[in-house]
């Protein structure tokens, strides 16, 4: 079995002083699809930020190790520069700046970091007309500001797309399923497959079990009240969305 | 707060001398004498306004009257082609009319190939040759009691640009104007006074530009008023980046006619002190007009915006969006009127004033202003100050960007949404190297 790409330890921590998470444990190897179902208010958000590096969002114990660092250290330029990729639950507007522009910032931010040249505008626009097949994304989005009057499915869309070109090892998708109709659901789940590989992994978070009929975990954890109380294969999912969460909450409420 | 007592008779005694020497012996036809010699009455009327009006509240202007009063009485001869360098639009190729201390310098000016129903000269040239439209419009648009400083400006009515368009004509380029403050140890006061008149459906693109070539403080008191026609089309973009000792007061007196649109920017850099009043009237139905602000300012330096949107007549819009940035323990004021009369039905008035603090010291007051006597109208307006937004700039880490590197590329975008709204390329490649100069300077100096 290959290393771990990341191990989180009984991480616990939360929102400016406010306990949310209580002792996370949870480990991602290179190839897998790990999906974190959960009801409102348990802290997968949370945990998705405290993944990223938000500011306010403190840890309080446990470590997190991802490829070999730790990234609790990091700051979340140089976790996003060590390939973390988080695409937001709600994708932020940035009037005024140009998506190409924004993107290419980036991409060679990290390429920088990696000791690679940057790319010039001519040569990341080939890339980047290549990763909006995958997306289905129409042209013009690209001459438009980052997410600005964006509908919320084309922001979703805009997230994996922006995933597909930087190319991250780890990606964690926050609630990318909320907001989206059947038709974009399946265009962003198909595009989360493609560009899935053996060295990389996906930690889907969702609260609903539907996008997982489209992007297939190779494990399914229950997060509640800051904790993982369960785990288990795809067909978990499949009995959460038949018997709800309160089974395994009478079980371990508080 | 503090108010400072201005005594007018003392304080204005060697500006309205001044005036009172020049408007009696300068030369021109009999309306114009009789016209500044209603500015040198206004002016001893009103002298300087005081904080204690509600214009002016935030804008103290002790500091221009103790300025030793120099106005300039022509060109200065000393100022040549090569210094005006920087301030060129790249791959301009249209006209450029230089004024140095509010006066034409025609060896550093480029006219345009004659071009029929468009003049485009300077003031002192177009009273010379009596132009019809001079004393049709000239003064009919901004008020001699506006302020003190309208009045001051119209008692030296001397020189500035003279634009006219035909009915129809639509002028081929788009018309540079640039006001040079000329070096020297003594403080010039320049007092342009430029008319714009687009007759009905006629277009022009306008730029007016306000630049010091020296570091020492001058006085620039200029009026701008424009008459555009019916369903005429005017875009007129100000950019001041004077020196930062200089004390820049300006009106743009706008009437705009049925149909026509017209589209306004303000970008304002430079000076010590800076007030810009703009004021668009629309006096007939129809009309479209927008106006486009942005401060980027640092130090000790004010920059005061006073805009009125004067809905006179029903089925008209006004669109109006500022942005400020300030650092330093720089201070900015906006103070937007939108007025909509009795009869102003189906109005649609929309006014946004957003300002970005890069420092604690930096501050900002502004102030929607609307007066609504008209019931079926639509009227909104948001004024927010604040820091960076914290959401964005997590967003962009997350991508890979540094954190200094992301607060850059929010600052320039805030920037970005107002220049991007100018239609002259060239103007707007200028803008962007000179603002993201002095953005950098807001950034590192915070």
């Amino acid at each position: 079995m290959s290393k771990p790409l990341i191990e989180i330890k009984n991480l616990s921590g939360g929102i400016n002083g406010k306990q949310i998470l209580k002792g996370i444990n949870l480990s991602v190897r290179p190839g897998e699809v790990h999906a974190i179902m959960g009801p409102n208010g348990s802290g997968k958000s949370t945990l998705g930020y405290v993944l990223a590096g938000r500011k306010g969002y403190d840890v309080t114990g446990g470590s997190v190790t991802y490829a070999g660092k730790d990234l609790i250290e990091l700051p979340p330029e140089d976790r996003a520069r060590e390939g973390l990729f988080l695409a937001f639950q709600y994708p932020v507007e940035i009037p005024g700046v140009n998506n190409t522009y924004f993107l290419r910032a980036a991409y060679n931010e990290q390429r920088k970091h990696r000791g690679q040249e940057e790319v010039d505008a001519v040569d990341f626009l080939a890339i980047v007309k290549e990763k909006m097949k995958l997306l289905e994304l129409p042209e013009g989005m690209l001459k438009r500001s980052v997410n600005e009057g964006f509908s919320g499915g084309e922001k979703k869309r805009n997230e994996i797309f922006q995933m597909a070109v930087l190319d991250p090892k780890l990606a964690i998708l926050d609630e990318t399923d909320s907001g989206l109709d059947i038709d974009a659901l399946r265009i962003v789940a198909e595009g989360v497959n493609k560009l899935k590989r053996p060295d990389n992994a996906t930690i889907v978070i969702t609260h609903y079990q539907r996008l997982l009929n489209y992007i297939v975990p190779d494990f399914v954890h229950v997060l509640f009240d800051g904790r993982l109380i369960k785990s288990g294969g795809k067909d978990l999912a499949l009995e959460l969305e038949e018997k709800g969460y309160d089974w395994l909450i009478g079980k371990n409420g508080k | 707060m503090t108010t400072t007592k201005l005594k007018p008779a003392g304080d204005v005694a060697t500006h309205l001398a001044a005036a009172e020497a020049f408007a009696n012996s300068a030369p021109g036809p009999e309306w114009l004498r009789t016209l500044r010699r209603n500015g040198v009455t206004h002016f001893t009327e009103l002298g300087f306004p005081t904080p204690k009006l509600e214009d002016w509240i935030y804008c103290n202007v002790a500091p221009v009257t103790k300025l030793a009063f120099k106005p300039a009485a022509g060109t200065d001869a000393g100022v040549t082609a090569k210094q005006l360098a920087p301030f060129a639009f790249p791959g301009w190729t249209g006209p450029r009319l230089v004024f140095v201390n509010g006066h034409f310098a025609s060896t550093l000016s480029v006219l345009p190939a004659p071009q029929k129903g468009v003049t485009i000269t300077n003031l002192a040239a177009a009273l010379a040759t009596g132009d019809q439209q001079v004393q049709a419009q000239l003064a009919h648009h901004a008020g001699l009691d506006a302020s003190g400083f309208s009045a001051l400006n119209t008692a030296f009515i001397a020189d500035g640009a003279f634009i006219s368009l035909a009915p129809n004509a639509v002028a081929a380029e788009p018309i540079h104007l640039l006001f040079v403050s000329a070096p020297g140890d003594a403080a010039n006061t320049a007092q342009p006074r430029n008319l714009i008149v687009a007759g009905a459906n006629s277009s022009a693109k306008v730029v007016e530009h306000y630049v010091s070539l020296g570091g020492a403080a001058h006085f620039t008191n200029a009026i701008t008023e424009v008459s555009v026609g019916e369903g005429a089309h005017v875009e007129h973009a100000k950019f001041q980046e004077e020196n930062l000792e200089a004390f820049h007061i300006a009106t743009i007196q706008a009437t705009l006619a049925r149909d026509s649109r017209f589209l306004s920017h303000s970008i304002s850099t430079g000076a010590r002190l800076a007030r810009h009043n703009i004021n668009l009237v629309m006096t007939g139905q129809g009309v479209d007009c927008v106006m486009n602000g942005l401060y980027a300012v640092g130090g000790k330096q004010l920059v005061d915006h006073h805009t009125v949107a004067d809905h006179a007549q029903p089925h008209c819009g006004s669109h109006e969006f500022y942005h400020g940035i300030l650092g330093g323990s720089s201070r900015g004021v906006f103070n937007g009127k939108i007025f909509v009369r009795k009869d102003a039905q189906k109005t649609d008035a929309k006014q946004t004033s957003r300002n970005l603090l890069l420092t604690d010291t930096a501050t900002v007051n502004a102030k929607p202003q609307l007066e609504i006597l008209a019931d079926d109208v639509k009227c909104t307006h948001g004024a927010t100050v604040g820091q960076m937004n914290d959401d964005a700039l997590f967003y962009c880490r997350t991508r890979g960007l540094g954190e200094v590197d992301a607060r850059r590329l929010l600052t320039h975008a805030f920037a970005s949404e107002i220049v991007n709204r100018i239609t002259v390329e060239p103007v707007r490649e200028h803008l962007e190297q000179v603002l993201w100069g002095r953005l950098e300077e807001l950034i590192e100096k915070k």
